[in-house]
């Protein structure tokens, strides 16, 4: 207990340290962020209006102070662009972004499990070169390319799936899953990819070690073994590597979701960067960060639990 | 019969000779010492015998034959039918013509195994209680319950105070000393007629060692198990074993029963053991040892394989012939050209344990 309550606290720390940052963003770029933001749609109504909203004329320490309050009761100011307040456009955009980013992983491990145990298991084999093969070029294959063959097949070709769109799940589970496929399965093979080497490495490691060999002496059969004292041990590491890979899906995947038409996080960053946005950027990142902590803070409890040796290590 | 005979054991690993026709018997209840240097096989003679080495890695021959379960004072009746001497093997079973299931079934069963580290050796994420009771779930079909009730018996036994807490804890909550006593319990849950321990306590420090060591013959007095005791400690050998088997390059260079192995060693490689054991007092001090190295199983010379290493070597043949395994005395079997007792005083082994 005492070790969660200590990882909880150095998830806020960190998190209020990604505050600072973000906050610092708008100061750190040159030049009056309003008046850039406005750009070519200078009107000197608008401006005063935007700026005494922004509160940028008052003392940094204030406008920190200001910001982290609001913040922490949900208020993340309104976009320069729309007016709208920005917590309700990232709230707008989260669920495409976290449904789409649980599909991927679940594609992932749906391919990296079972072939990153098996080719581990006929480790020098011709399966296991194969396997080895296809996941350095999963790895190596680009984004974008693997999309647009997705959609070449599955769409211009079978007509099977819509080429791009988004259906919230709440709305059309069906519709969902027809739309989340092929950005899922893009998403999902790179990172199975990664994965897949991972497992296979991991799993690789703990057949050499010694418990296995007590496990085979106590005259198990070879699936308890496998299962018990192999692979159960070495999923171990791997929970950091897939930790880090449905981060990565969290924090916005942009060209998939550009290919795809998904209106995610991703593609809410580009374009407010573009327009200079700064408050949506702001709130953008923050939001980003809080989940990319929230799944470390996940891992490393899960982490905890399968693995006794932690608590005393930390 | 014996409780467990290996006979003409060659393994072969790729372009490796790693044994070369090893020969041993350990009789149930007694104790057979296998001693030699790091790489000369002793712990290939007991994986590959039980088939925890074996195809595709290597090739194995020979025979290993498990005598007939130990009947006095058993109580687990077990699957194994009663002995008979018709059978061939008279009742014993050759581990290497049985399948892998029946390796398998035997492994944990009746043979019981503690290896030399018991830091690595034990499952570091799985509780003391599961890895103790899944072999008395596997072979005596006991439920969980049952198996918990047993575990904590065997922790008893094994000399653990506080088994209740114990049974919870993990590998890494336990001194070296513990967690080898957890693996030996681990080795006679299911009351094994052969305890197998390589090594098993070179990982220790010596009190630690000590203790372990008395424990392993108490158990053994107690359960009337065969123990096989491998150790590249001859000392440690000598303070337990009834018979002792030199091992080096992969082949048997000497055999005796303890006392005459100490006081009528005749093989110059027995003579360098017994020249380098590690001796209680001889603290710090840097141990002699045998000049040169153990020779390489892919290339291994024409003459005697311990020529280059050997301080005798005055026969012509010991360049150019392989010496057999003869008997110097009845039971005392030596692999040299020159053999001849060393004269040294009958010296009492437990004393160097
Ligand atoms: N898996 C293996 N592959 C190839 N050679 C091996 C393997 N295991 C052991 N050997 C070789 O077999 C010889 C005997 O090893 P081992 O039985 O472990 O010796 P000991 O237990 O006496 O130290 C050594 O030369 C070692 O290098
Ligand atoms: S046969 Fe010759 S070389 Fe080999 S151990 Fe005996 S004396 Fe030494
Ligand atoms: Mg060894």
């Amino acid at each position: 207990m005492a070790f969660v309550l200590r990882r909880v606290g150095h998830s806020l720390v960190v998190l209020l340290g990604v505050t600072v940052v973000v906050f610092a963003l708008v100061h750190l770029v040159p030049g009056d962020p309003v008046r850039i933001a406005m750009g070519t749609r200078y009107d000197p109504d608008v401006y005063a209006a935007l700026r005494e909203a922004s509160g940028l004329d008052r003392p940094l320490l204030e406008q920190y102070v200001a910001y982290l309050g609001s913040a922490l009761t949900g208020d993340l100011g309104v976009s320069f662009r729309s007016g709208e307040p920005v917590t309700t456009i990232l709230l707008s955009r989260l669920p495409a972004t976290v449904s789409l980013a649980v599909a991927g992983l679940v594609v992932a491990l749906v391919v990296a499990f079972p072939l990153g145990v098996y080719s581990a298991l006929h480790h020098g084999k011709a399966s296991d070169v194969i396997v080895r093969i296809v996941s350095q070029v999963g790895v190596s294959v680009p984004d974008f390319w693997m999309a647009m063959l997705l959609i070449l097949l599955f769409s211009s070709t079978l007509g099977w799936l819509p080429p791009s769109g988004y259906v919230p799940l709440t709305e059309d589970p069906v519709e969902w899953a027809r739309r989340v496929a092929m950005p899922a399965v893009t998403l999902g093979l790179v990172a199975g990819s990664i994965m897949t080497r991972y497992i296979r490495s991991s799993v690789l490691e703990v057949l050499g070690a010694d418990h296995v060999r007590t496990a085979e002496s106590k005259g198990l059969r070879e699936r308890v073994v496998l299962g018990r004292h192999v692979v159960r041990n070495a999923l171990v590491p791997v929970l950091t590597i897939v930790g880090v890979q449905l981060a990565t899906m969290l924090g916005g995947v942009i060209v998939v979701e550009v290919v795809f038409a998904w209106p995610g996080l991703g593609r809410l960053v580009l374009d407010a960067v573009a327009a200079r946005d700064y408050p949506v950027v702001q709130g953008a990142v923050l939001l980003v960060a809080a989940m990319f902590l929230l799944v470390n803070l996940v891992v490393d409890l899960l982490y905890a639990r399968v693995d006794p040796r932690i608590k005393v290590s930390r | 019969m014996p409780a467990l005979s290996v006979q003409d054991l060659h393994v072969r690993i790729k372009d490796a000779q790693i044994l070369r026709g090893v020969s041993w018997s350990v009789e149930h209840g007694q104790t057979l010492g296998i001693v030699g240097e790091s790489g000369s096989g002793k712990s290939m003679t007991v994986l590959a015998a039980t088939g925890l080495v074996g195809p595709p890695l290597a090739q194995v021959t020979g025979r290993a034959v498990l005598g007939a379960p130990h009947s006095s004072g058993r109580s687990s009746g077990g699957p194994d039918g009663p002995a008979s001497a018709t059978l061939p093997d008279g009742g014993g079973q050759d581990l290497l013509t049985l399948s892998p299931a029946g390796r398998r079934a035997v492994r944990g069963r009746r043979i019981g195994f503690v290896f030399q580290d018991p830091a690595t050796s034990l499952n570091p994420i799985l509780d003391v209680e599961r890895q103790l009771t899944e072999g008395l779930e596997e072979h005596l079909g006991m439920t969980r319950r049952a198996a918990r009730g047993r575990a904590l018996e065997l922790l008893e036994m094994v000399g653990i105070p506080d088994p209740e807490r114990r049974l919870r804890a993990y590998p890494h909550e336990l001194s070296g000393g513990m967690r080898q006593r957890v693996m030996i319990a681990i080795a006679l849950s299911c009351d094994p007629d052969v305890l197998i321990a390589d090594e098993a306590t070179t990982a220790l420090d010596v009190t630690i060692q000590a203790q372990i060591i008395d424990a392993v013959r108490d158990l053994q007095e107690r359960l009337g198990t065969a123990v096989v005791w491998i150790s590249h400690d001859l000392g440690v050998v000598g303070g337990l074993a009834d018979e002792v088997v030199v091992l080096y390059g992969g082949q048997v260079v000497e055999q005796a029963d303890v006392l005459t192995l100490f006081a009528q060693r005749s093989h110059p490689y027995t003579e360098g053991l017994f020249a380098s054991r590690p001796r209680l007092g001889s603290a710090g001090g840097h141990l002699t040892t045998i000049p040169g190295s153990p020779p390489d199983p892919r290339s291994l010379p024409a003459g005697c394989v311990f020529y280059d290493r050997c301080t005798l070597r005055s026969d012509p043949r010991c360049a150019t012939h392989r010496p057999e395994l003869v008997p110097l005395a009845p039971g005392h079997l030596v692999r040299s050209f020159c053999a001849t007792p060393v004269r040294d005083a009958p010296l009492d082994p437990e004393e160097t344990a």
